[in-house]
């Protein structure tokens, strides 16, 4: 199952996110990671330092690309400027696959730089559906798309938000990037069951999986991406991992960065919960 | 509703700008409450009104903005004040929003937004603009485009008379009516203090005030470059700055330095030798480029 058509057939294990304070740690102590996921958008520039950090972590380390900028579902066609600009950097780093939102950001023309939810509606997941494919045949690579979290609900929608998942990725023909924070996040923004979500997702379609930690306020909960992981978001990665498999798995940690061993020492507690299935699935 | 047209509400909502309390505003552009507005198409649940979970995105989406834009320009922080910065950041950002997938690229229209509106910078407005351009090429310099420098080879069998030499596409090139590259720096030297007390912060901002106050005009001519990926502020000699700037232009090399030193002060016996020190310094900082062709001739 890990190794599949969405994730280019590759068998990746613990990666973790490239982030500006490490640079220095990783290119002098050149520690053991099995990957690395970078933010696309922050090198898709013409040259300077971003661009020759990331060709030293190249000559070293298999990356990811991952994006915050596509915006899938917003309405309107995917701009072939940044497409052009998306492609360079994928000829660059030789992603296996490729990542970017389920959500939108941009309207006419116009960027907010958020995620915002998308409406759970068929008109929205066919659209939606549409750009991926445009996307992925222009970037001729593997696309997966990635759960947000959440802090609204649309009168509009017509289902829930894994049936949406499930709508767009089915018409698309694409992975999920399956963030289990973000699951829990939204089941706590919307009171639902974090683990029917997980139940009712084609797990086939799952080409990699994320877990962060997040922040908890009075009356919601924000995916901040500056805490450790907390317990019930791993049993949740414990049940992705049941249904899907052994799947290169990332943790993302973007605010109050801590030293790259405590990311890394954090990242591989997945470790017990991969091995754990690798032992179920050899019984 | 279909999905173009929620979209488009959402974002209305969402850009725009918030209390001075940082909440979201009472009452929409339109006029209508933004209770009524949010409810319209977002859910409530048993905890948030939809005025409430349209809210979040909200100050979401100005705390992004305004952090991005403060990381971006703390000389102009340093020239308007904390106050008078924030009110020209919100009011620059609503008129301005990002057009770009990349919040890199939020000020790249802050200096003819200046220069429209005036009143924001008050009597600092030159020095405003003059901190405003230096720091969005120091951003362009940055992570601009770099083309492979131009070796004494590509050169050997030029005919200087037709030679057009190209300068590396990250290069900025600025004159200046204040020097503001001197402020720029002492800002960001304070900046790196990182654990500084409240006596410490204090005595930082008096000196800021005190140095912003004293800044007279002295016009400047500057190259902002890039080198072993690091940015630097480079003063020029007024005909080294115009003879880089003609031949940004596209003139030719003899051109270029004939229509610099038309009225230069330098002595012309001296002009030779002081034209091959400047070139000799701006090829070892790599500031010329080779096209696809090498140099050009025409």
């Amino acid at each position: 199952m890990p190794a599949n058509h969405f994730n280019n057939f590759t068998d990746y294990g613990i990666g973790i996110g490239l982030r500006a304070p490490h640079y220095s740690h990783i290119l002098a102590r050149k520690p053991v990671v099995d990957w690395f996921e970078i933010i696309s958008e922050n090198f898709m520039i013409g040259g300077g330092r971003p661009l020759h950090i990331l060709d030293q972590i190249l000559e070293q380390y298999r990356v990811v690309q991952h994006g915050v900028s596509m915006y899938f579902g917003s309405a309107e066609r995917p701009n072939r400027d940044h497409l052009r600009s998306l492609k360079e950097l994928v000829k660059r780093t030789k992603t296996p696959w490729l990542t970017d939102h389920l959500c939108w950001g941009s309207v006419d023309g116009r960027y907010t730089h958020d995620l915002l939810p998308m409406p759970y509606t068929f008109e929205a997941a066919k659209i939606t559906a549409q750009k991926i494919r445009e996307v992925r045949d222009f970037l001729e690579v593997p696309i997966a798309v990635e759960n947000v979290s959440s802090y609204a609900e649309f009168h509009v929608s017509e289902m829930a938000e894994w049936e949406f998942l499930t709508e767009v990725v089915e018409r698309a023909d694409c992975g999920i990037l399956l963030d289990v924070n973000n699951i829990y996040v939204s089941s706590q923004n919307h009171s639902f069951n974090p683990h029917t979500y997980l139940a009712e997702i084609p797990a086939e379609r799952v080409a990699q999986i994320h877990i962060a930690g997040h922040s908890k306020y009075r009356k919601y909960i924000l995916d901040t991406h500056d805490h450790p992981v907390i317990d019930p978001v791993w049993k949740l990665y414990a049940d992705a991992i049941h249904r899907a498999g052994r799947t290169a798995t990332l943790l993302e940690w973007d605010d109050s960065i801590p030293s790259f061993d405590e990311v890394h020492g954090e990242a591989l507690k997945a470790n017990k919960f991969l091995a754990t299935e690798s032992l179920a699935a050899a019984v | 509703m279909n999905l173009l047209s929620l979209q488009r509400r959402m974002a209305r909502a969402v850009m725009t700008p918030l209390t001075p309390s940082e909440g979201m505003q009472r009452v929409a552009a339109n006029g209508r409450p933004m209770r009524a507005v949010a409810a319209e198409f977002i859910k409530p649940n048993d905890r948030l009104t939809s005025f409430e979970r349209l809210e979040i995105y909200n100050r979401q989406y100005w705390f992004r903005v305004l952090s991005s834009f403060a990381e971006d320009f703390p000389g102009l922080r340093a020239v308007l004040g904390g106050r008078r910065f924030d009110a020209v950041a919100q009011a620059y950002v609503k008129d301005c929003p990002s057009r770009s997938f990349t919040l890199r690229n939020l000020g790249s229209r802050l200096e003819s937004w200046l220069r429209r509106h005036p009143a924001w910078a008050g009597s600092r407005q030159a020095l405003a603009i003059d901190m405003v351009r230096l720091e969005w090429a120091d951003i362009e310099a940055f992570d601009g485009k770099a083309e492979p420098a131009l070796k004494p080879e590509d050169l050997a069998e030029a005919d200087p008379s037709r030679l057009r030499l190209r300068l590396q596409p990250y290069m900025q090139l600025l004159h200046l009516r204040y020097p503001v590259d001197d402020l720029l720096l002492a800002v960001r030297s304070d900046d790196d203090t990182e654990f500084a007390s409240n006596a410490f912060t204090e005595r930082r901002k008096r000196k800021r005030v005190l140095a912003v106050a004293r800044l007279k005009p002295s016009p400047i001519f500057l190259a902002v470059h890039r080198l072993d990926d690091s940015v630097y502020f480079r003063r020029l000699e007024p005909e080294e700055f115009l003879i880089l700037s003609r031949l940004r232009e596209g003139k030719k090399l003899n051109h270029a330095i004939e229509s610099a030193l038309r009225r230069s002060s330098i002595e012309p016996a001296d002009r030779p030798a002081m034209v091959e020190r400047w070139f000799h310094a701006w090829a070892a900082l790599s500031w010329f480029c080779r096209t696809n062709n090498g140099p050009k001739e025409s």
